[in-house]
């Protein structure tokens, strides 16, 4: 693999893995919480934020060289609002019952922090290309954050995945999962398996070099 | 002893790149919302038409064709844009033959979680509400949402007497909600025992939007027959 594409790939990955955005970072937890209530609901504001962080990033990164730093956060706001509404618009021509499911989290992805915290640590010092690859990243990292949420919290909540019966007429669904509280006891869940799974890790990598000291 | 060096600051941005700089972006972000906006309009207008279809269908059934109107004070016109301060839109279903099945009109009134807003079939003939459907509601999963589904409740509507008094200026009798199994008039509606609020709201949301559009609608059933 050459370098430039091994480096895009760590780029990628960044989002993905070491600093997901939801389960490692813990940012943009307004719409986390919120409207993951079906799996349904989690892919579409998981993708409608993917499509803002590359956009505006991507917008960010090639003006970066003309946006004077006094009004860069003015800029990057402007931006992502305008992005957002494309967002907008486009739910809207797809689907309004997935745009009312949605409601006024559509619009908050404006003051999402993972998009403004991209543009500012990230896109406006880099190029396009590294500038799209990260966003992108960071995007299908909490894409796959809202899932991990969304699914769980249908399956149980509603005996369904994606509006598909799993357990039949028989199921009594826990409601509490598709209330409010419910979202925090999923995220807990999602955040105490991730933390268990990082120290796992990184007590298999510790033992052979130990191991290694006592031999 | 030397004073200790301050490092160089950076120099002050002048006003007029600023301002050009936002004035740029703030052109460029214009362009593509309008572009968006255009794009979308007709897909969007679409999408609204079959949901407005798709909610008046499921209240009156027989219906195949839709007609907008509004009701003021002066009387029912044909509906074209925003809907006018003051006056009331309502849409006539009618049926294969170009007959009136039912007028549908939206209600709300306050629920557990937020305002309950439906749509109800209102049907001339008998003077009674046919049917109903959610429009939007935030109630409780599992619970408020128990009004589109419990049979008991959607029982009420088979045939809710919504009638107007002898000189048509008010209903004849308040369409209320009454505590799970105490109904004793046709003009009743027996909650839903365990979501009452939502059930009650269901029934001032009829009440409410029927008490404004029926006497505003009784002396043009005429001009509403004839499909537009």
């Amino acid at each position: 693999m050459s370098l430039d594409k091994a480096k895009n790939l760590d780029e990628f990955m960044e989002g993905i893995w070491r600093q997901n955005p939801v389960f490692v970072m813990a940012l943009g937890m307004c719409p986390t919480l919120a409207v993951t209530v079906s799996a349904i609901n989690a892919l579409s504001m998981g993708v409608a934020t993917t499509f803002v962080l590359v956009c505006s990033c991507l917008l960010v990164s090639l003006l970066r060289k003309v946006v004077p730093k006094e009004v860069r956060i003015a800029t990057y706001i402007v931006i992502i609002a305008t992005f957002v509404t494309v967002v907008d618009y486009a739910i809207q021509a797809i689907s309004l019952t997935l745009y009312e499911a949605l409601g006024a989290f559509i619009q908050l992805i404006v003051v999402n922090c993972v998009i403004l915290g991209r543009a500012e640590a990230h896109s406006s010092k880099v190029p396009p290309l590294p500038a799209m690859i990260n966003a992108a990243g960071m995007g299908v990292g909490f894409t796959i954050g809202l899932l991990a949420l969304g699914t769980v919290r249908e399956i149980f909540g509603n005996g369904t995945l994606f509006g598909i019966s799993l357990f039949g007429e028989s199921f009594q669904p826990w409601v509490i999962m598709v209330l409010p509280p419910g979202g925090f006891f999923v995220l807990g869940g999602w955040l105490m398996f991730f933390a268990w799974w990082a120290k796992r890790k990184e007590g298999s990598k510790a033992v052979p070099a130990e191991g290694h000291q006592h031999a | 002893m030397n004073a200790p060096a301050t490092p160089p600051s950076a120099p002050a941005t002048p006003t007029v790149p600023m301002i050009r700089t936002l004035g740029l972006v703030a052109a460029l972000c214009g362009l593509i919302i309008v572009g968006a906006y255009q794009g979308s309009l007709s897909a969007v207008q679409e999408n609204k038409r079959i949901a407005l279809e798709r909610a008046v269908f499921k209240v009156l059934p027989t219906a195949k064709s839709i007609g907008e109107y509004f009701a003021t004070g002066n009387g029912v016109t044909v509906a074209s844009g925003e809907t006018p301060a003051g006056a009331i839109r309502f849409y006539a279903g009618y049926d294969e033959k170009g007959q009136l099945a039912g007028i549908a009109a939206e209600g709300a009134a306050k629920g557990y979680s937020d305002f309950v807003r439906i749509l109800f079939a209102w049907v001339p003939d008998c003077q009674c509400v046919t049917g109903f459907g959610l429009v939007a509601s935030r109630e409780t999963p599992g619970i408020g949402d128990k009004i589109l589904v419990d049979k008991d409740f959607l029982a009420n509507f088979k045939a809710l007497e919504v009638r107007l008094n002898e000189d048509m200026s008010a209903l004849a009798n308040e369409v209320k909600t009454v505590k799970h199994g105490t109904k004793t008039a046709p003009w009743q509606i027996d909650a839903i025992s365990g979501a009452t609020i939502t059930s009650r709201a269901v029934g001032k949301g009829i009440n409410d939007a029927s008490q404004a559009l029926l006497p505003r609608i009784a002396g043009h059933l005429d001009f509403i027959r004839n499909k537009p």
